[in-house]
């Protein structure tokens, strides 16, 4: 059943550009586009939020750090290298292991500190921490400062045009699925049982042998490695980088899309984003004070809903079954 | 340069009390009620709207006071009421969702009454001067009243907590809330108390601030932020804990603000060390409530 389900899944993703055309609705392929982007960003933070109960209301920033890594290696690889060393390059095949490692990198050392803190001092120091690195990029003006990067080119990959819709749906696509794979592994490992027990029982892990700190830290930084690759591919995306992609809403955004979706729920994020992103577009099309909609739907969920969309399809197959 | 440093520090100190206004009442949110509210910020901002806008319409600052008093109070009894109230139970990534999606619907009522260009007021009559406090430093006498009135609420609720039935409640409650609740008093109350209190608090904040600032949407997320770093620093639930982080972050932002681009000026262009400047300066709170953290995980002045 479920393996019909996927493939049907898969059929529909893999159809939509066509769809979409034929319905003479090119727009929707760039909206499909960046919902495959933000479901990896919302997963990445879905896996420290829904199974490790980790609140972090900073992830804005490693989803900024991918998309700088990507800008600023378009920059300089026409300005001349970085400090006069380090060369700039427009090859994704460079670009997102490099946004992976400073992500990843970025995230040892704000995981690292902020780990020692818990509950609402958790939440307030990752929303510190990506507030700096928002003020950072707001002052360095060799990268635009306020006003952000200009990446006129998408980066090269594999010989194809990411600046054609259809091709960097399915790059992204390629990736989510990928993505989503490998998270499948890590979720269902002893670490990811390890990491859910964590949430809901530290003190017992601990007692059974697992140093809880060092599990964390590693959830945390696979959690900004993902939101760096997302953010590298939403460069290539929008062809443009700003310091607005880690401002602190940004990061209430994404923790709405795994709410949304449904808190530790395997495909929740998928649903989230795509609810999140179709109400957006839609709402905004509709009325320029979409955020009153928005704000209302989003409130009536938080306090009426448990468990989101996807604790929503699953309550109505449970109901389907009986 | 020392005159020049004197008034930033007095500066501090102001920005320091309009702070200190908001987090009291954040703090006695989460201590006594363990609800992080977001939209803090906004009861600032509608607060500021509603004062001004009957200030505009009567011509007297005097009488936007109890206006922008009165609106933050009734929009913070509602917000309890109908929203935080269902909260009180739940983890805090509801209470943050909640809150988050008020502030979105907050900004956008505003913009739909108000408009989005930024409003400035006048200053009251009789404070629109300044004073010559130092042979050469004349400091503007709206900012001295902040000031005041910062440091008399800061003493008024001193007593209030310390000196009183209500206070030796919240102080209960901020302990132990069940252990109160199982003694009969009716926490709801006290709960309404404290958040009408605090929003009250934020309503002054925001009239206050007016005139030096603008009026504008999102004035109460940038001060929002600020605020929590404040409560952080201070250590949850402690209204001294609160006083002291938010006059030593104030004037640490203020003078940061103030001096570090000059200073920077020294080995870059002047364009490039404003930027650079300001943008450190930003960074500065959330630097120290880092270092806070790391040092002491549960704030300054954490109770237990």
């Amino acid at each position: 059943m479920r393996a019909v389900i996927l493939i049907l899944a898969a059929a529909a993703l893999l159809a939509l550009p066509f769809a979409a055309q034929a319905a003479g609705q090119p727009a929707l392929i760039t909206l499909a586009t960046r919902i495959a982007v933000y479901a990896i960003a919302a997963a990445s933070l879905n896996f420290i939020l829904g199974y490790g109960g980790m609140v972090s209301f900073g992830h804005a920033a490693f989803f900024g750090l991918g998309a700088y890594t990507v800008g600023v290696m378009f920059h300089h690889a026409g300005a001349g290298p970085m400090f006069g060393l380090i060369p700039g390059t427009t090859h994704l095949l460079v670009t997102i292991p490099l946004a992976l490692a400073v992500s990843g990198l970025a995230a040892a050392a704000i995981g690292a500190l902020s780990l020692r803190t818990g509950g609402v001092q958790f939440i307030m120091i990752t929303l510190a921490f990506a507030q700096m690195l928002f003020f950072l990029f707001v002052s360095l003006t060799t990268y635009g400062g306020e006003d952000g990067l200009i990446i006129r080119r998408p980066n090269e990959f594999l010989g194809l045009n990411l600046r054609d819709r259809v091709t960097m749906y399915y790059v992204a696509l390629g990736f989510a699925a990928a993505f989503f794979l490998i998270l499948w592994r890590i979720v269902h490992s002893s670490f990811g049982a390890v990491i859910q027990g964590i949430r809901q029982n530290e003190r017992r892990m601990a007692a059974l042998g697992y140093a809880p700190y060092r599990y964390k830290l590693a959830a945390f930084v696979l959690s900004g490695m993902g939101c760096g690759l997302a953010g590298a591919l939403m460069a290539n995306v929008l062809r443009f980088t700003s310091p607005d992609l880690m401002h602190w809403t940004k990061s209430g955004e994404l923790i709405v899309m795994v709410i949304l979706g449904g808190l530790g729920s395997f495909f929740g994020p998928v649903f989230g984003a795509a609810a999140f992103l179709i109400l957006e577009t839609y709402l905004a099309g509709w009325s320029e004070h979409w955020p009153l909609a928005l704000g209302a739907i989003l409130l009536v969920i938080v306090l009426f809903t448990r468990g989101g969309v996807a604790g929503l399809i699953a309550r109505i197959g449970g109901a389907l079954q009986r | 340069m020392s005159i020049l440093l004197i008034e930033q520090a007095l500066n501090g100190v102001q920005y320091g009390v309009t702070l200190f206004l908001l987090a009291a009442g954040l703090t006695l949110i989460f201590g006594i009620m363990g609800v992080i509210n977001l939209a803090h910020g906004s009861l600032y901002m509608i607060g500021a709207y509603a004062g001004m806008y009957a200030a505009a319409e009567t011509g007297s600052f005097w009488l936007g006071l109890p206006v922008a008093l009165a609106a933050a109070a009734v929009a913070g009894l509602a917000v309890e009421a109908l929203v935080i109230r269902r909260l009180y139970n739940r983890d805090h990534l509801d209470q943050v969702l909640a809150t988050f999606a008020l502030i979105l619907m907050a900004n956008q009522a505003i913009i739909l009454m108000f408009g989005r260009q930024p409003i400035f007021t006048r200053l009251p009559a009789g404070f629109d001067g300044s004073v010559q406090l130092l042979p050469g430093l004349a400091y503007p006498t709206y900012r001295l009243l902040i000031i005041a009135v910062g440091l008399a609420v800061a003493a008024g609720l001193w007593l209030l907590i310390n000196r009183t039935r209500v206070g030796m409640l919240v102080r209960a409650g901020a302990t132990n809330r069940d252990m109160v609740r199982a003694l009969g008093v009716d926490i709801r109350l006290l709960y309404t108390v404290v958040f009408g209190l605090g929003a009250l608090l934020a309503g002054l904040a925001g009239y206050m601030a007016g005139p030096i600032g603008a009026v504008q949407v999102g004035m109460g997320e940038q001060i929002l932020l600020a605020t929590f770093v404040v409560v952080v620093v201070g250590g949850v639930g402690s209204i001294r804990g609160a006083f002291v982080a938010a006059l030593i972050l104030g004037v640490v932002d203020t003078m940061l603000r103030a001096f570090l681009p000059t200073l920077l000026r020294q080995v870059m262009t002047p364009a490039e060390a404003d930027q650079l400047g300001i943008g450190i300066a930003s960074m500065g709170i959330y630097l120290l409530m880092a270092l806070v953290l790391l040092i002491r995980p549960r704030g300054l002045f954490a109770t237990a």
